[in-house]
């Protein structure tokens, strides 16, 4: 089973994204910030991270350019998932080495799709 | 509503746009019709219906048509056509287009847009493979309004996350505050216009490729028929068809076989796809599986 980290400081988020997620076929795990994230890649690496911009102590760019930097065999694919809906915090994300942008709000076709295209799923 | 009413509503749909309206869909015709007879300064519905029953106005109509359609759609619908008509249709039409160098595409239900401009987007990323090469791309639909929306080319932050690959989405599109423009190279290669399905087709021209895509289904099936054997007439005897998801041509038509190992796409018999079993240059699976 592949699996995915669901990153967001929202609880509330993580809940809707994680069954979202999961009805995928993905075994989900979470995080509050982007030091959390980064902790649990180190120890384990996911195959997908579900990323949120905005979150204390480690933001989700943060996160990312960090996760990048440090390379490795095998690094997952990473879609963000953010209240930032313009298009110079897109440009920036897709620099840092992001995948495909979720634009909240969000619903499970949205979800879907992009994970379809970036080859997560089918 | 009154049975005589729906009656009047479902044969004026039938005759206009094909649409077939079954009796379980009444309701409809309340929440859809109650705004325009509202626009159209009738006190009630029933008042706009007398009216029909005299000299209807061809605007009402209009109205009438174009309220009763469903417009939904999504950029790069369903995914995987899109990719067939990238790998597959691109990929035979270079090959056996050598001399002409020409690639003519009907869009044949456009709805707002967001079909021809998934194939605009991905003939502007194949260019550098076609020099030489002229695209077009004509989008019809029986509806005015939403074809205007269609030519604004201005969609909602829903509208563009549904099926639009981000990169896309950078490249192709300007935000304009909660909304995001399409760009003005990828507008001028889809060319708009009003066209009833249930007319002669003879005025389009000919086409190397028809998308003709969730419009079927709303049709019964001798409606169908007549407008697959119409299409056959327009397409060149090489030439691809996409339809729907949900739609076929098996037990409606000869005019068109399912092309062989590629779901959704439908070629003309004697083609050159569905001899020896599949098409050059297209991935054969037929054999595989036979
Ligand atoms: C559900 S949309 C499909 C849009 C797009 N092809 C897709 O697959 O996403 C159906 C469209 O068919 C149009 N339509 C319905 N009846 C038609 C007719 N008789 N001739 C032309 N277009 C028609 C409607 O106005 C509507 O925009």
């Amino acid at each position: 089973m592949k699996a995915c980290l669901i990153v967001d400081d929202s609880r509330v988020v993580r809940k809707v994204a994680r069954r979202i997620v999961e009805e995928l076929g993905f075994e989900c795990a979470e995080a509050e910030d982007g030091q959390q994230a980064f902790d649990a890649c180190q120890a384990s690496m996911p195959d997908a991270v579900l990323l949120d911009w905005n979150m204390p102590v480690m933001s989700g760019i943060e996160f990312l350019e960090k996760l990048r930097a440090v390379g490795g065999p095998k690094q997952p694919k990473v879609i963000f998932c953010t209240t930032e809906n313009d298009m110079p915090h897109i440009q920036r994300a897709m620099q840092a080495g992001a995948d495909e942008y979720v634009m909240k709000p969000f619903d499970s076709e949205i979800i879907k799709t992009k994970f379809s295209q970036i080859g997560l799923i089918e | 509503m009154r049975i005589t009413d729906f009656d009047l509503y479902r044969d004026l749909l039938k005759e206009r746009s094909g649409l077939v309206l079954g009796q379980d869909k009444s309701y409809l015709l309340d929440s859809r019709l109650s705004p325009i007879a509202r626009k159209w300064g009738y006190p009630t519905l029933d008042a706009m219906t007398d009216a029909l029953r005299g000299v209807p106005d061809k605007d009402l109509v209009n109205d009438i048509v174009e309220a009763m359609t469903t417009n939904e759609t999504s950029f790069f619908r369903d995914n995987k056509p899109f990719e067939m008509f990238k790998d597959v249709v691109l990929k035979y039409m270079k090959e056996g287009r050598t001399t002409r160098k020409e690639l003519r595409i009907w869009c044949a239900a456009a709805s707002s847009g967001q079909e021809p401009y998934s194939i605009a987007m991905i003939l502007k990323e194949a260019a550098a493979q076609f020099p030489g090469w002229r695209f077009t791309i004509k989008a019809t639909d029986i509806s005015d309004q939403i074809l205007n929306q269609a030519r604004e080319g201005v969609y909602s932050q829903f509208e563009v996350q549904r099926g639009l690959p981000i990169q896309f989405l950078m490249k192709y599109f300007t935000q304009d505050e909660e909304k995001w423009r399409i760009s003005n190279d990828i507008k001028a290669m889809v060319n708009y216009g009003n066209f009833n399905l249930l007319n002669d087709m003879a005025t389009l021209g000919r086409f190397d490729v028809i998308f003709c895509r969730n419009v079927l289904i709303y049709f019964d099936e001798k409606t169908k028929a007549s407008i697959l054997e119409r299409m056959g007439k327009q397409l060149e005897s090489d030439g691809i068809l996409f339809l729907g998801g949900a739609e076929t041509v098996l037990g409606i038509t000869d005019a068109f076989k399912p092309f062989p190992g590629q779901r959704g796409l439908y070629a003309q018999p004697g083609s050159v796809h569905l001899a020896q079993g599949g098409a050059r240059g297209a991935g054969n699976t037929q054999q595989a599986l036979a």
